[in-house]
């Protein structure tokens, strides 16, 4: 019987639950790997060598190469360890986080500033339905 | 004589209020209400200071990767060097364990049915020393010692808000027959509702968090069977770090037939960065015997 997994109709959200983590083991390691300052620099150097080192699929590959979070979360990224991909193109924690929703890094901190994301319609993903 | 817990402590432990504090930002104008709402708890533990705090954090793919993912591991070592999370580590002292506490912790706790994961060497990232900023701000060493808590809240399932209140219970028991006459207090750290992650990102739920703040004061039994995905739905992706507030407050000792906890400091704030904050501070009540 399959586990119930209520969290799935949650909007622009992807939950990293055991399967995810499953999809994304290499991913993720490869992303815990740039804590190491050498490790940045040769992933710097030349990406796409460094990335071959690690058993990714080719789709995690270029999400990295695009800096596509979104689609690295689908791939099975979890965002603590993706951020140490932005970390190492020298971006803040909202330049991370805003490249994953409709705003840039100025508008994603003026809506902090202004209370953040409200709540109401973002509940359920048939509250989602009729965005653009 | 033995330990007691004299409080409780809550709080989050956002990244970048510790940037703000390590290159001296507290004044600027974003930060400065912040910092000066958190000042009341800093005057507090000044006037009752801990020997030793059990610091329950959650580890953010610093100490862990996803090697190995303990539900409940506790620091065993003599010390804690805070960790680089790929910025440099921060400049903060490192942290004083207390081995002995902690190995009492481990044979009361685990033969009581919580299978905690024992930790020899680790660093500490900002889960951990945040919380410690927040609360002593810049001193050359920390004033009191640290057993340190990491919970996973990285990788679902979590531990739920029964296990972990459950688990705070457990912990009164073990402080309370570690027969040295010490000073205890537990902090619960994380939340409050903030979301890092997808299209969804940025999301806060102040209602949520206030009524969390209330609940926990006024009603843990009940807030304890409240279920993951509701924190996920109403306090974003990451808000499920608030379980672990629920670790500290079972440690106290009206859920043990004590009297009710003083309220002490209470403090809402948004944002920090893409979070936002909470601070509790509970005392302890007397008992009514």
């Amino acid at each position: 019987m399959a586990i119930e997994k209520p969290y799935l109709d949650i909007p622009g959200t992807i939950v990293f639950d055991a399967d995810q983590a499953r999809l994304g083991y290499h991913l993720n390691q490869f992303a815990m790997s740039l804590m190491n300052a050498d490790n940045r620099k040769r992933f710097k150097a030349d990406e796409d060598a460094y990335l071959d080192e690690w058993g990714m699929t080719h789709e995690q590959k270029q999400a990295v190469v695009d800096r596509d979070f979104n689609r690295l979360l689908a791939l099975g990224g979890n965002i603590y360890f993706l951020a140490k991909i932005g970390a190492t193109d020298g971006l803040s924690y909202v330049q991370i986080v805003s490249s994953m929703t409709e705003n840039d890094a100025d508008q994603h901190a003026a809506m902090m500033i202004a209370g953040g994301r409200s709540v109401d319609g973002n509940r359920y993903l048939h509250e989602w339905e009729d965005r653009p | 004589m033995s330990a007691r817990i004299a409080a409780a402590l809550f709080m989050s432990h956002v990244p970048a209020i510790g940037v703000a504090s390590d290159l001296g930002k507290t004044e600027e104008p974003y930060w400065k209400p912040l910092f000066d709402g958190m000042q009341p708890a800093r005057d507090w533990i000044a006037a009752n200071p801990p020997d030793v705090v059990i610091l329950v954090y959650n580890d953010h793919g610093n100490a862990f990767s996803l090697q190995m993912i303990p539900t409940f591991a506790l620091g065993m070592a003599p010390f804690y060097e805070p960790a680089d999370e790929g910025w440099g580590p921060r400049p903060v002292p490192t942290v004083e364990g207390h081995p002995a506490l902690s190995a009492h912790i481990a044979q009361s706790v685990i033969p009581a049915g919580f299978d905690l994961t024992l930790v020899n060497e680790m660093t500490v990232d900002h889960g951990l020393t945040v919380p410690l900023t927040m609360m002593f701000d810049k001193p050359d060493a920390w004033p009191c010692k640290v057993v340190p808590l990491a919970v996973n809240v990285v990788q679902h399932p979590t531990p739920s808000g029964r296990r972990c209140l459950e688990l705070g219970k457990a912990l009164r028991t073990a402080v309370e027959t570690f027969d040295d006459d010490i000073i205890v207090q537990i902090w619960g750290t994380g939340g409050m509702s903030h979301q890092l992650q997808g299209a969804r990102a940025g999301l806060i739920n102040a209602e949520f968090d206030n009524r969390f703040m209330d609940d926990m004061i006024n009603d843990p039994e009940v807030l304890a069977e409240v279920p993951p995905v509701e924190y996920l739905r109403e306090a974003g992706s990451e808000g499920i770090e608030l379980v672990m507030w629920l670790i500290a407050r079972g440690s106290m000792s009206d859920l043990a037939g004590g009297g009710s906890p003083g309220e002490v400091h209470r403090l809402y704030h948004v944002p920090a960065s893409n979070t936002a904050v909470g601070q509790l501070v509970l005392e302890n009540g007397t008992v009514t015997a």
